[in-house]
């Protein structure tokens, strides 16, 4: 069934994968109704999904450096947009992006737009153009665009900052998920979560990678969307969600007006745990600046197209205008779910607080939401939290905290769905803080094996040999990885956003000047890797010690200001040196024209 | 001017065009969100809230297939086009 024509049989393997695993679902829910206890069934949701993806991981194992690299670039538009979704939506998308939304509203919002907007970049300005150089690496494309060691050098560097930065993030994820599914400390978990990504890549590289991500996205998306199709029909909020929901939107806004926003005092709040948070902004109106929602959403954009993992996906379709439609596909799947989280967050936050809802909490005693189990489970996992602050022994919306996971975790469980729900979402999550992680984690040790390894260090080596390296700095990174994220300290969505900055720093200028500006030489790209890089990081260390910022640029948008400086010394350098030689030259016209060969040839 | 040149001013064209559409609805039509929140948009919500959670993120995934779609006219028109399938 695998072998041979794979490609061909695509939609069929896929399709059968979807149908087993809804098939499981069913088996999951009967066996609940049965008797089988709630730690039982997150046992078998995530040991099975996991189980699924070693197997496809070990399916796809390569000796070969195209199909390790690149999946032997004859990865379908369609499938290629899936794994990408996948490789793009990570644990913090699923689990901590309708929190976000919930919390903070039009502020949060940014970040979708600034998600999905950059997708437009990559399309027009990258991806097509990266696709017909024929890369390994996107260092690969700089090193050789550029030349020079040190140029390929400065782009692993920035590469492996951001790329690292952001994987922690994503190994403490599936740390969290694996812990409480099957009940593990959370370091222990962190090494699971480890070796079940390590399982996905290490045999087949990027050829496994994408026929798990595919795998992961399938997993992913039915769990965040059977959810919220779900709750909203059972609350009667309409069938379809997304299109029917003003009225509950409204209906936020008119209780926000009744209840009003009330500011707890210091000593207040030193009672709530840590990481908590109370309904403080609105969730339907504008309540930030133009500059703060702008900027946010301008630095993810520009952090979008200059993230190595993605752009590496681009190079496995089968042609430059293959790789174009897919970035339209990527964006189409990542749509499903982003689109689907600000409704989730409505639903989560209307049935909590809406007193007329049978699940309203806020208007009734605190001793009785004390009583309720769900809340009792969730006060225990530290996610929620009640106090009387003014003492008049009911719940008021200031005395109600919960922590940003809940709104995808605990609302199912509130609205009263089966815990087989809770079960396919823990499965969910762990789809897709693995499927980031992997693509990271392979970026990171690609970038290391192919251009530090072989293309500086010894170009000599045979294929056997380097992909021993490359499985080797794996491991490593991996464990590099959890190790730090054991040590937890930094929460998940910053250090996400975090990678974003880091990333266009560094690399959004060098990338699209090398595409866009043919005078751009090597003096000035390693110039605008480098200060962009030191001036962006600097920035963050100077706002993070209490430094005040400028011009409103905050640790959250400090690329801004990185790549302003990648910017302007990159040209600046570029033209007080000499113009790249006729071969560069000629070498980017080619790049420009989609038909014909390939830059670097089909093995490098 | 050569065919090749010819080729990659009609990309540029198709370039800025997509950058405008793109820049109007990632960050042009932020700049009045608090007064766009005051109409009702689509399906009932309010306008700003509805470009945050689906106009937005809707039209950027139509302009990249239309994108995609004119630069392989473009290709095509030049005799740029690859052979073979997707």
């Amino acid at each position: 069934m695998i072998k041979g024509n794979f490609i061909d049989n695509l939609p069929k393997v896929y399709g059968i994968y979807t149908g087993g695993f809804l098939a499981f679902i069913i088996i999951m829910s009967i066996a609940e109704q049965m008797g089988v206890t709630a730690k039982t069934i997150g046992i078998c949701f995530v040991a099975f999904t996991v189980a699924i993806y070693a197997i496809i991981g070990y399916l796809s194992r390569t000796a070969q450096a195209d199909a390790y690299y690149v999946a032997g670039r004859q990865v379908p538009t369609v499938f290629n947009g899936m794994a990408t979704a996948a490789d793009w939506m990570s644990g913090a998308s699923f689990v901590a992006m309708a929190g976000g939304i919930y919390f903070k509203g039009y502020g949060y919002m940014a970040l979708l737009v600034g998600w999905t907007g950059g997708y437009v970049l990559v399309a027009s300005l990258l991806a097509p153009y990266l696709r017909k150089f024929g890369c390994y690496t996107v260092p690969d494309f700089i090193g050789t665009r550029y030349g020079g060691n040190l140029s390929r050098f400065m782009a692993v560097v920035v590469l492996t900052v951001a790329s690292f930065t952001y994987v922690t993030a994503q190994i403490n994820a599936t740390g969290t998920i694996a812990s409480v599914a099957l009940d593990i400390p959370f370091q222990y978990a962190v090494y699971v979560g480890l070796v079940s990504i390590l399982l996905c890549s290490m045999l087949g590289g990027m050829r496994g990678v994408t026929w798990t991500q595919v795998a992961q996205y399938i997993v992913l998306i039915i769990a965040y969307l059977l959810p919220v199709f779900w709750i909203s029909n059972k609350m009667g909020a309409g069938f379809f969600p997304h299109f029917m929901l003003a009225d509950e939107v409204s209906r936020i806004a008119e209780l926000e007006a009744q209840f009003g926003f009330v500011k707890n005092s210091a000593e207040n709040l030193k009672e709530v745990p840590k990481g908590l948070a109370g309904i403080t902004k609105a969730h339907s109106a504008v309540n930030a600046t133009p500059w703060a929602f702008i900027s946010l959403a301008l630095a993810m954009m520009m952090g979008t197209a200059s993230l190595p993992h993605v752009m590496m996906r681009y190079f496995t379709t089968p042609s430059v205008k293959a790789a174009r439609k897919s970035v339209g596909w990527s964006l189409f799947f990542i749509f499903l779910l982003y689109s689907s989280a600000p409704m989730l967050a409505t639903l989560s936050k209307l049935s909590l607080i809406d007193p007329s809802l049978p699940t309203g909490i806020i208007g009734k005693s605190i001793s009785e939401v004390q009583a309720i189990d769900w809340y009792q489970n969730w006060n225990q996992a530290n996610l929620m939290f009640v106090s009387d602050f003014n003492g008049n022994g009911t719940l008021e919306l200031n005395e109600f905290f919960m922590g940003g996971k809940a709104v995808v975790l605990a609302t199912p469980e509130i609205a009263g769905l089966p815990y087989v729900i809770s079960g396919l979402v823990a499965a969910g999550g762990m789809a897709a803080a693995m499927s980031t992680a992997d693509g990271l984690i392979l970026a990171i040790a690609n970038a290391i094996s192919h251009d530090v390894y072989y293309k500086i260090i010894d170009p000599k080596a045979e294929t056997a040999k380097r992909l021993v390296v490359a499985r080797v700095l794996l491991v490593v990174i991996g464990f590099a990885g959890a190790t730090i994220a054991a040590l937890e300290i930094q929460g998940i969505l910053g250090s996400v956003i975090w990678a974003f900055d880091f990333a266009m720093s560094g690399l959004f200028f060098p990338l699209v000047l090398g595409v866009w500006w043919k005078r751009a030489n090597k003096e000035g790209a390693i110039a605008g890797m480098a200060l962009g890089l030191i001036s962006g990081a600097g920035y963050l260390v100077w706002v993070r010690n209490g430094g005040s910022g400028f011009l409103g640029i905050t640790q959250l948008t400090f690329g801004i200001f990185g790549s302003a400086v990648s910017l302007v010394s990159m040209v600046v350098v570029s033209l007080i040196t000499s113009a790249p030689s006729a071969a560069t030259q000629k070498m980017v016209d080619e790049v420009r024209v989609p038909s014909g060969k390939s830059i670097l040839g089909k093995q490098h | 001017m050569s065919k090749q040149e010819q080729h990659w001013e009609k990309s540029k064209g198709l370039l800025m065009m997509t950058l405008a559409i793109w820049f109007v609805f990632s960050i042009g039509i932020f700049l009045f969100g608090a007064e766009m929140n005051e109409v009702t948009g689509p399906f009932g919500y309010p306008l700003t809230y509805w470009f945050t959670c689906q106009g937005s993120l809707g039209i950027f995934v139509i302009l990249i297939f239309w994108f995609a779609n004119r630069q392989e006219k473009i290709d095509e028109e030049f005799g740029f086009s690859e052979k073979g399938e997707d």
